[in-house]
């Protein structure tokens, strides 16, 4: 594997906080060069200039961070371009700083962190329900979904992106946990599972149209080409 | 056939030999399919945006703002795409023009947005819109604003502009920033004092914004409790939530299901996925139909965003595009003669011809109770 490929793979890692997609599939990433050396600069833009400066914080901090991870890799640059508040989102990524530094006085920290856990509840509820619907379309029952463990989910996105946010969480995800939880990590009773889909569905249908909303205008602002319309992964 | 006049409670008064509306005369109401569509635009601007109105110093801000918006027009389909410096500032005549003659809108309600940090004269203030609509006071209603930090000044100025204007709504923005404070919240007792001072003038529907801002936010801008704390609070008030929460949709929608006077504002649904996105947009009209009901739903066009003649001739043609949505509530003429306006209708008051309404028992609300149950579940 090249450098610039483990960058990218690494990259691959980071979530729009929201969306829960990865940055590199929202095509969020302009730009990724990486120098002889090991100098990685990366380029990061956002469907408008407006989008909420916080969330683009998280993305480009995140990004900073999951690169700086690597191995033989030097100086690692990350720039929101084209954001109106892009000058001091880059310059307290670039000093390590966090976002009530970028802006001081105008914010606090603890909200964001705040911010980031609900976003990965609702992730973790949606996600959860598309494996479970997969699997019941498959012929599986409703009590097979309560009873079934962490080590019955196949090896697809979905069920890997749900095990990183309950460790993010801290929901257990050993082998011998229940595969589908609620917020508390408590295990799906068969009684509830229409009426916890139902809800679920909904949540994903918030990301997935939010989602399908950022892509339509970061199309338009770059000119590139329409994604067919299709449920994200 | 001539225009059918419609008239509101209490508008005699003050239209009274007011300007014959020489725009009107000839236009039809929309018909589809031998159908007739009394259509109630919810969300409609007359904004000032070119240059000459920008604030010396944030211009940045000013430019950024319009080009932003006109990002999403191009969600619509391409033919009606205008140029920036028309979209920037568009005249009395595209508005009659674009809304009334093509646009199938019977009545259009102005909602305001200052914005005047950046903009000099504003952005689209009550003030502009009423201009219009005392040149066509059968066709548009103006909607006022308040902001509960400017205390007792904006109580006086509230009470000045419901009598000068009729108001019978307003449009809120909890998300702006004003003087260092970072937004407000419909918690706030200050709030609360606005509100009983609405239902004192007879300001009935408010109108609240939830969606992006434009400002650093440390603060979940979007989040739609408050609503749920007013709506509760303030039962003879209607809260119309506007852009569905979006991106929050799934929160408004509990919201929605437990108050009874808290509606969805389809600007945006529409206008930003109709056309761009019609997979997702029949998802979210599915889910709205079954969390929020056919009772609850405004349609708006979000005109100058979007142009309303594609929205609701789109809209009346609109259904599920396959089976892989037979669990949503089921879509019927009178869900869309709802939504388009006869909901709307209602809520301000409008005179709807007779061959416009519905009969008494037509439609079937949409699964409320399922969608309570299905509530519980969270």
């Amino acid at each position: 594997m090249t450098t610039r490929a483990r960058v990218l793979d690494a990259l691959g890692s980071v979530h729009d906080p929201e969306l829960d997609e990865p940055i590199t599939e929202l095509g969020f990433v302009t730009s990724c060069e990486v120098t002889f050396d090991g100098d990685v600069d990366i380029v990061l833009r956002l469907p408008t200039p407006q989008c909420a400066p916080n969330f683009a914080y998280l993305m480009a901090a995140d990004a900073r961070k999951a690169v700086r991870r690597l191995t033989a890799i030097r100086r690692v640059t990350v720039t929101l371009e084209d954001h109106y508040t892009g000058d001091e989102i880059n310059a307290a990524v670039a000093r390590g700083e966090g976002f009530t530094v970028a802006f001081p006085g105008e914010t606090d920290d603890d909200d964001l962190d705040a911010l980031r856990e609900l976003f990965h509840r609702k992730a973790l509820l949606a996600r959860q329900s598309r494996l479970c619907e997969a699997l019941l379309a498959s012929g599986a029952t409703a009590e097979e979904m309560c009873t079934s463990r962490v080590a019955d989910l196949p090896d697809v996105p979905d069920a890997r992106r749900c095990l990183e946010l309950r460790r993010d969480l801290g929901i257990p995800r050993e082998d011998a946990s229940p595969a589908f939880v609620l917020p508390s990590g408590e295990p799906l009773a068969a009684c509830n599972l229409e009426r916890w889909l139902r809800t679920a569905r909904l949540v994903r249908t918030g990301l997935e149209v939010n989602g399908g909303i950022c892509r339509s205008l970061l199309q338009i602002r770059h000119g590139l080409a329409a994604d067919p319309e299709e449920v994200p992964t | 056939m001539g225009f059918v006049g419609i008239h509101w409670r209490g508008i005699a008064e003050y239209i009274g030999g007011g300007p014959i509306d020489r725009w009107t005369e000839g236009v039809d109401m929309y018909e589809r399919d031998g159908e007739k569509y009394f259509v109630v635009d919810g969300h409609v601007h007359f904004w000032d945006a070119s240059p000459a109105n920008w604030v010396p110093g944030q211009e940045q801000y000013a430019k950024g703002w319009i080009e932003c918006f006109h990002a999403y027009m191009a969600l619509g389909p391409e033919e009606t795409h205008w140029p920036l410096e028309k979209f920037q500032k568009y005249s009395e005549e595209d508005f009659v023009k674009d809304v009334f003659q093509d646009g199938h809108v019977d009545a259009g309600i102005f909602q305001p947005t200052y914005l005047k940090e950046w903009y000099r004269e504003g952005f689209n203030t009550l003030e502009t819109n009423a201009k219009l609509v005392e040149k066509h006071p059968d066709r548009l209603i103006a909607n006022g604003r308040w902001d509960p930090r400017e205390g007792d000044a904006g109580l006086k100025q509230l009470e000045e502009d419901a009598k000068r204007h009729n108001l019978q709504g307003v449009k809120l923005y909890t998300a702006e920033w004003r003087d260092g404070s970072r937004g407000w919240s419909l918690k706030d007792p200050e709030a609360q004092v606005f509100l009983e001072r609405c239902q004192e003038l007879g300001i009935k529907n408010i109108h609240v914004h939830k969606g992006p801002t434009i400002w650093p936010l440390d603060k979940d801008a979007f989040d739609v409790a408050d609503v749920d704390y007013c709506a509760t609070n303030n039962p003879e008030l209607n809260f119309i939530v506007e852009h569905v929460g979006l991106p929050r949709i799934e929160d408004f929608c509990f919201i929605a299901t437990q108050e009874p006077n808290v509606y969805a504002g389809l600007a945006v649904v529409i206008g930003g996925l109709m056309h761009a996105r019609p997979r997702f947009f029949s998802k979210v009209m599915g889910e709205l139909l079954f969390w929020v009901g056919e009772d609850k739903m405004l349609f708006a066009s979000d005109y100058a965003i979007w142009e309303p003649k594609w929205q609701v001739e789109g809209f009346v043609d609109w259904d599920y595009p396959d089976e892989e949505y037979s669990d949503y509530p089921a879509v019927t003429t009178a869900t869309k003669k709802k939504i388009l306006g006869l909901n709307a209708a209602e809520l301000y008051g409008i005179e709807v011809p007779q061959e416009l309404r519905l009969p008494a028992e037509a439609g079937t609300p949409a699964a409320r109770e399922d969608a309570q149950l299905a509530g519980d579940a969270t």
